[in-house]
């Protein structure tokens, strides 16, 4: 029976291995929270976010897990941004947790207030989450959130990272990639788009903060998703977990591309699926079926620009940067990988 | 009245409960409408026998071999035959080939078919009916035929002409393709069904037998076994044998004849066997002279290339001139541009002990010919879409038909005639389902499918094949079946993956539980479509919401 290195599963051959969410052949254990008929729906029906939303996705899958792994013991504060507002129109709630929405810039301070009133109440069964999306992390919430991890308070940060300010109308944020097209980096003159060498990768910023686990995660490999939140939720102290959520409004993509252009984006190399402890990456995710950059541009109208006439150079420097990231954190698989 | 008592009587600000999101039937924004389908898997499409393949392969990937079985037994009687002497048009149409390699069906289906016999399992007639079927021929066809008849609950008696049952299968199809007992199991799986097969009983007078038997119907499958002839000068005494009445004669034993450098005459799969054959009866290479070129000759690819492993010395674009003693002179031929083969007026010469013609068969038909309304042209009996001849009641299929000439269309008209004289006996006429969609290769999303290569079936050692008559390919074992039956992709027909029930960001569908699938709930379904996308095996389709 031939190993199957590119898949978590280490039994032998069933059809679809452990890449869909569930499958009938596996045992109940190996499939995924989302294959079960009782998972909690924390974010359920009704939401009012757009069609083929990625953050709305992101945060089911994320919540869910990290409720399956806490008994349901969870409380989750919330940045201000796209999630809080597709889920919260007043008097209506989608969240089926204890759920509480602080400022646009504080949900990291507002988790640690909580964790310490937890201690505080001795209940520490009960586990805590922030969330926001980039925005509210890599810009405005980045000093509440920085302290969180300085103080190892014991709270699970996860952001849902599309890459602008989608909720006030796709406004550039420091997670924004080169090239893109934003409201505010408009595809004009020599350089359309956003600038090169720019912005911070906040995971390799919490992981240089040396807290307990740091992991990047994406929505089209749930499997890999699921494990590193119940990772998670296994530890004390300060965690980070990044979710690459595609934006079909804000990236200019079709609804039903979602899961596919997140699954280009890992597997062109442009967002790399890691895990780090105490200041160390430990584990990749390797490619399985490589696909160029163009391949994961050419789905998204935020990059329509890099495939005009003039423009090339554009494309060059992106493959580099997939390239250099390949190299950087070894994500091919190498012959005798296993 | 005044300011100050306006502000005491209302309340500051109005708080709401807290009402959840479900109210908010975000259905309403739809435009588009995903819908689960099943679609028509390309193997099932490529079936002459209608195995329902993707169907079976989904029973036998969770080890459930004996739902799998009954399930080709619903179109098939002949698994374990099957997956010995098929062509295998399933695994040519497959779209794994297009990911790796096709699923090697034919192996999982003679796994299965070996289980049955090693299980000893058996399939029950129907209820009685009270109508009589005579059915004409013992072979492939006829056996399909009673043995669908009887499912319904007809009488069935098979009159064969042979001392055995089972037609080309037994004299047309050597024993190292297809070892005897292997084939007596499932001949006499339908006898137990009480189906009367009547060996050494050729039926001179099809009108005759059916009023002497009272038979209210009747199915003709008499096979192709007249050897088509040609005239060759021959001047000397070299012997010249017929292909067809060799291969009969290798079953029977009696084959001293054949002795020396044997030389066919044929391009087909018959001549094939023959040479296969020889070269285990005499130790020496065959030679097959081909009129046609290669690439066009009449014998499936692997019969070709199998023959050839075991050296059969192949002499396309040759004709057979003349006989002169043991010197056979051959013309050389040139393929025009439609690929017809030319004379050119060159020639060569080879030795050779023994001349087998392996040139086709005909059927033969005098049987019919008290019968009005039978029409018969190019040596074959023409039937409409229900397989019943120009004469009511009576029925005809396999070689004797217009056909392909294989075992498996043989068995798909048995099935086909069967179903069409059930209904012609009830004074219905038979009504085909429509047709699904056929699944193409762009419908899969086949990220999802782990990469697994074919599992191939051990090939007996080329240095065995040419001395006996023991199976040339081997069987899998259980894991590798297992393995094999995995690899489908279950083209167009849910398998319960979880995939949509777990990536809708809307929470919008439900699932329903093992073996009964899921249901959109169109109350929130958005109509994003990510669904369809994310379907390994394309069981949905987004459709235009009517508005």
């Amino acid at each position: 029976m031939p190993q199957l290195p590119e898949s978590k599963q280490k039994v032998k051959f069933y059809q679809t291995g452990t890449f869909t969410v569930g499958n009938r052949l596996l045992e109940q254990d190996q499939r995924t929270v989302q294959a079960t008929i009782d998972r909690s729906n924390s974010l359920d029906s009704g939401h009012r976010a757009c069609q083929g939303c990625g953050e709305a996705l992101g945060a089911r899958f994320a919540i869910d897990a990290a409720m399956r792994a806490t008994n349901n013991q969870l409380i989750a504060a919330n940045a201000t941004g796209c999630l809080e507002v597709f889920t919260t129109p007043y008097p209506e709630t989608a969240w089926s947790i204890p759920w509480i929405h602080s400022l646009f810039g504080n949900a990291a301070a507002v988790a640690s207030g909580i964790a310490a009133a937890l201690k505080v109440k001795g209940r520490n069964d009960v586990r805590v989450i922030a969330q926001g999306g980039d925005g509210g992390t890599t810009d405005i919430g980045f000093g509440c959130l920085s302290g969180t991890f300085d103080r190892n308070d014991d709270v699970l940060y996860i952001c849902y990272n599309n890459q602008a300010y989608m909720n006030t109308g796709v406004q550039r944020s420091s997670a924004t990639p080169a090239a893109a097209r934003t409201a505010t980096t408009q595809p004009v003159g020599d350089e359309p788009g956003n600038v090169f060498n720019t912005g911070k990768s906040v995971p390799l910023v919490a992981i240089a903060h040396q807290i307990p686990y740091v992991a990047t995660a994406s929505v089209h490999d749930l499997h890999d998703l699921e494990l590193k939140v119940t990772r998670a939720m296994q530890i004390r102290g300060a965690r980070y977990i990044e979710i690459f959520v595609p934006c079909p409004l804000g990236w200019g993509s079709l609804p039903g591309d979602t899961i596919k252009i997140a699954r280009y984006a890992v597997e062109c190399g442009m967002y790399p699926l890691l895990e780090g402890e105490y200041g160390e990456i430990t584990a990749v995710t390797k490619i399985r079926r490589r696909v160029s950059v163009a391949d994961y541009l050419k789905l998204q109208r935020r990059f329509a620009h890099v495939f005009k006439p003039g423009n090339a150079h554009q494309l060059e420097q992106l493959q580099a940067i997939a390239d250099r990231n390949i190299r950087r954190f070894d994500l091919i698989s190498r012959e005798g990988d296993i | 009245m005044s300011k100050e008592s306006v502000i005491q009587k209302k309340p500051f600000a109005v708080t709401l409960d807290v009402g959840t999101s479900l109210l908010n039937k975000t259905g309403s924004w739809r435009t588009n409408r995903p819908v689960y389908v099943d679609r028509l898997p390309p193997c099932n499409n490529a079936c002459p026998a209608g195995e329902n393949i993707q169907a079976w392969l989904f029973e036998a990937e969770e080890g459930n071999y004996e739902a799998a079985w009954r399930k080709i037994m619903e179109e098939n009687p002949f698994p374990s035959v099957m997956g010995r002497v098929c062509y295998q048009p399933c695994e040519t149409a497959c779209n794994r080939v297009k990911l790796d390699e096709s699923v090697g069906i034919n192996s999982v289906e003679r796994f299965l078919g070996d289980q049955a016999s090693k299980y000893d399992w058996k399939i029950a007639a129907g209820e009685p009916t009270g109508k009589r079927v005579i059915v004409v021929g013992a072979g492939p066809g006829g056996l399909a035929a009673a043995y669908h008849l009887r499912r319904f609950g007809h009488e069935v008696t098979v009159f064969e002409s042979a001392s055995k049952a089972g037609g080309m299968l037994r004299w047309g199809i050597p024993k190292y393709r297809l070892p005897r007992e292997k084939l007596n199991v499932e001949i006499d799986r339908i006898e137990e069904m009480g189906v009367e097969i009547r060996l050494d009983t050729p039926v001179d007078d099809l009108k005759a037998a059916m009023e002497e038997g009272g038979f209210d119907a009747a199915f003709l499958a008499v096979g192709a076994h007249t050897p088509k002839s040609l005239d060759i000068p021959i001047s000397g005494n070299i012997p010249v044998i017929e292909g067809i009445n060799l291969l009969r004669d290798v079953e029977l034993e009696q084959t001293r004849y054949l002795k020396g450098r044997v030389v066919v005459y044929g391009g087909g799969n018959t001549a094939m066997d023959v040479a296969r054959t020889a070269k285990r009866l005499t130790g020496f290479t065959p030679r097959v002279i081909v009129r046609r070129a290669r690439e066009r000759m009449a014998a499936h690819d692997f019969e070709v290339h199998e023959a050839l492993e075991e050296v059969v010395d192949i002499f396309n674009l040759r004709t057979i001139k003349e006989i002169r003693g043991n010197t056979f002179v051959l013309e050389k031929m040139v393929p025009d541009d439609s690929g017809r083969p030319l004379p050119t007026g060159q020639f060569e010469e080879i030795e050779g002990d023994v001349l087998v013609m392996a040139l086709g068969q005909e059927s033969e038909l005098g049987m019919l010919r008290s019968l009005p309304g039978i029409e018969v042209k190019w040596g074959v009996v023409t039937v409409n879409a229900g397989m019943m001849t120009g004469h009511p009641g009576i029925f005809a299929g396999g070689d004797m038909v217009p056909s392909e000439r294989t075992v498996t269309t043989a068995i798909g008209h048995g099935k086909k005639a069967a179903r069409n004289i059930d209904a012609w006996l009830r004074g219905e006429s038979y009504k085909t389902d429509t047709k699904h969609q056929i699944v193409t290769y762009d419908m899969l999303n086949t990220w999802y499918y782990s990469d697994a290569p074919r599992t191939i079936r051990p090939t007996l050692e080329v240095i065995r094949r040419q001395s006996g008559f023991a199976e040339v390919i081997g069987d899998l074992n259980e894991e590798n079946a297992l393995f094999e039956a995995r690899r489908c992709m279950s083209c167009g027909n849910c398998f319960e993956c979880d995939n949509c029930y777990g990536i809708c960001p809307d929470n919008a569908i439900t699932k329903l539980g093992p073996g009964h699938r899921f249901e959109f709930k169109y109350d929130y379904c958005k109509g994003c479509g990510m669904c369809a996308t994310e379907c390994p095996c394309g069981a949905i389709e987004v459709v235009p919401e009517e508005i």
